[in-house]
């Protein structure tokens, strides 16, 4: 079985039960966008797919291995807040996974070395649209300016699962669509499976392939501790959307038109083949 | 407008704050002028030439004795114990505050006892220091380290605490070991911290400096001024006092410059 495949899981803390009995399995390359209801345990479950918490009753698996027991760099996440490093300049935000990878000791790479890693750490800040604040530290960016930069350290490491939790919730709608617009464009060229929270219908549908809701059946206030949340609703976008292909309405919708109506010109991905992200065939570096 | 609205200007906020010296200075030179206007012989306020006098003599004649000029010498001693001092502590706590911080194992060994040495007065300590360790320099040493070592100490390991855990979860899927973590995600941001800690101990480490000068010592500033009270040499002890506030006042000023050139980040609204 490739992808994940998520079986029975139960996740508790203490007394109160969060996810109950949640089966589920994803395809390698879709977008799963997880909604539900404020504290339904969407956070809990995306910390158990990257390793943070381990689920008290069932199993994860990827590719048919159990998910190892702690975060590593096959799985990349983009939290809410907290995401970038104040002390690093934005530059050395982005070069930072790469410079601790191929320096183990001593976490820095220096000569020329340092100078490739920079290079590519701005190739992928052009990307995000960030070109120009690389002197910066993060406190001097904007919500949505922040968010671009952990989303382009997160992609620096190239990971085969991408972890995101609410990451363009404090945006407006202006540079949502634009960040939309570069997230789907990501998820079209890079070889990754996407999972994002949100609470934003419209982003759901706009970027994922299949829609995921948690929601508690039973909520009597004394059920409230003895029963978790699970899956209520599994919806396949259609038409189908796939990573890299096109789809019929997957138009890079313009900021002012941030609206499922609007349909445009179609384009599954804006690079040639040989952009400077490598395609499949020379993927993953790791893992 | 509510008085937690009001805010000086910058010029009246010079004024305001040179105002309590001023006040202070001008109290001084009124007693001074009536007590020795009652007693011209009277040693506990002298009158600024007097001292002004007597700083000359002591930084500014060698010593009849030693050939030395005695405020520098002594100056010089002191500040050596309490650079040495400081300096092990600093090392000895951003070693301990680190491991704490980082590794929940190594917390559960030496938080509870760090907290439990931290509790210790330290100037209680001092008779043993002085028995153990002699009455040269390294007891004198000792103390300062032991008073200030614990608790910058545990407020290193606080700081690296309050790292939120998003940021070491973030680093672990950067691929950084529990190494990497500890020197590039937590150090850089405990730094900073360590400084402003520093400037707070600066206090505490002149006075177990000066304790322990006083008891036993043949130079050093504190030495100097526990010396020369058996002469109830006010002209002397008042100009040796202002001198080791400036002395703290420079150094603390000098670490939060260097708090600032080091670390700019933590200058900027909202990095912490
Ligand atoms: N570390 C923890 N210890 C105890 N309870 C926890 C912990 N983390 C989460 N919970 C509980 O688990 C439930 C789900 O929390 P979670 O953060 O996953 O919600 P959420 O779906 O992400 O909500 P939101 O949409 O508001 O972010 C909450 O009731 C919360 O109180
Ligand atoms: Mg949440």
């Amino acid at each position: 079985m490739s992808g994940l495949t998520i079986q029975n899981v139960w996740k508790e803390y203490g007394d109160q039960v969060v996810l109950e009995n949640i089966s589920l399995s994803i395809a390698p390359r879709s977008f799963v966008a997880l909604v539900g209801p404020s504290g339904c345990g969407k956070t809990t479950f995306l910390r158990m797919l990257l390793g943070q918490e381990v689920p008290t009753r069932g199993r994860i698996d990827w590719d048919g291995t159990a998910l190892p027991p702690e975060p590593g760099p096959e799985r990349g996440v983009v939290y809410q807040r907290y995401s970038v490093f104040p002390h690093l300049t934005v530059l050395q935000n982005v070069m930072m996974g790469p410079e601790m990878r191929q320096a183990p000791l001593v976490g820095r790479v220096f000569g020329p070395a340092r100078r490739k890693l920079a290079d590519e750490a701005r190739a992928m800040l052009t990307e995000v649209g960030l070109s120009g604040a690389e002197a910066k530290y993060p406190a001097q960016l904007s919500g949505g300016m922040q968010q671009r930069l952990a989303l382009a350290q997160a992609l620096m490491m190239r990971p085969r699962i991408l972890l995101l939790d609410e990451p363009f919730g404090a945006l407006d709608p202006g540079i949502r669509a634009e960040i939309h617009t570069l997230m789907r464009r990501l998820w079209n060229e890079l070889p990754m499976t996407v999972v994002m929270v949100t609470h934003d219908l419209r982003e759901a549908f706009t970027l994922a392939t299949r829609i995921i809701a948690f929601d508690r059946t039973r909520n009597r206030p004394e059920e409230r501790l003895r029963y978790g949340a699970t899956i209520t609703k599994d919806i396949a976008i259609w038409p189908p959307r796939r990573a890299g292909a096109q789809t019929l309405y997957d138009a890079d919708i313009p900021p002012s038109q941030d609206d499922l109506t609007a349909f445009g010109l179609t384009s599954g991905t804006t690079r040639l083949p040989d952009g400077d992200i490598p395609d499949d065939a020379t993927y993953p570096p790791h893992g | 407008m509510r008085w937690i609205n009001q805010r000086p200007s910058k010029g009246a906020q010079v004024v305001l704050a040179c105002l309590p010296f001023v006040l202070l200075g001008l109290a001084y030179l009124i007693g001074s002028a009536v007590r020795l206007a009652d007693n011209p012989a009277d040693k506990l306020l002298p009158s600024l030439q007097s001292m002004g006098r007597m700083i000359e003599v002591m930084a500014l004649t060698p010593d009849k004795r030693t050939g030395d000029y005695l405020l520098w010498s002594d100056t010089y001693a002191s500040l050596g114990r309490l650079w040495a001092g400081l300096g092990i502590a600093t090392a000895l706590a951003l070693l301990l505050g680190l491991v704490i911080g980082v590794l929940p194992v190594a917390r559960a060994v030496l938080s509870p006892f760090v907290a439990f040495v931290s509790m210790v007065p330290p100037l209680a300590l001092l008779p043993i220091l002085f028995i153990v360790l002699g009455l040269g320099e390294v007891s004198k040493i000792a103390l300062i380290v032991i008073g200030v070592a614990p608790i910058l100490a545990r407020d290193l390991s606080l700081a690296a605490l309050a790292l939120p855990r998003e940021q070491i979860v973030k680093a672990e899927t950067l691929s950084a070991s529990t190494w990497l973590i500890a020197i590039r995600v937590v150090l850089p941001q405990i730094m900073p911290r360590l400084i402003d800690s520093l400037r707070l101990q600066l206090g505490p480490a002149f006075l177990f400096l000066i304790a322990a000068e006083a008891i036993s010592s043949d130079s050093g500033l504190g030495y100097r001024i526990f010396l020369v009270r058996r002469y109830l040499s006010m002209d002397v002890i008042f100009p040796y006092v202002i001198w080791i506030t400036l002395l703290a006042v420079v150094m603390d000023l000098g670490l939060r410059v260097l708090r600032r050139r080091l670390y700019p980040w933590t200058e900027l609204e909202g990095a912490r």
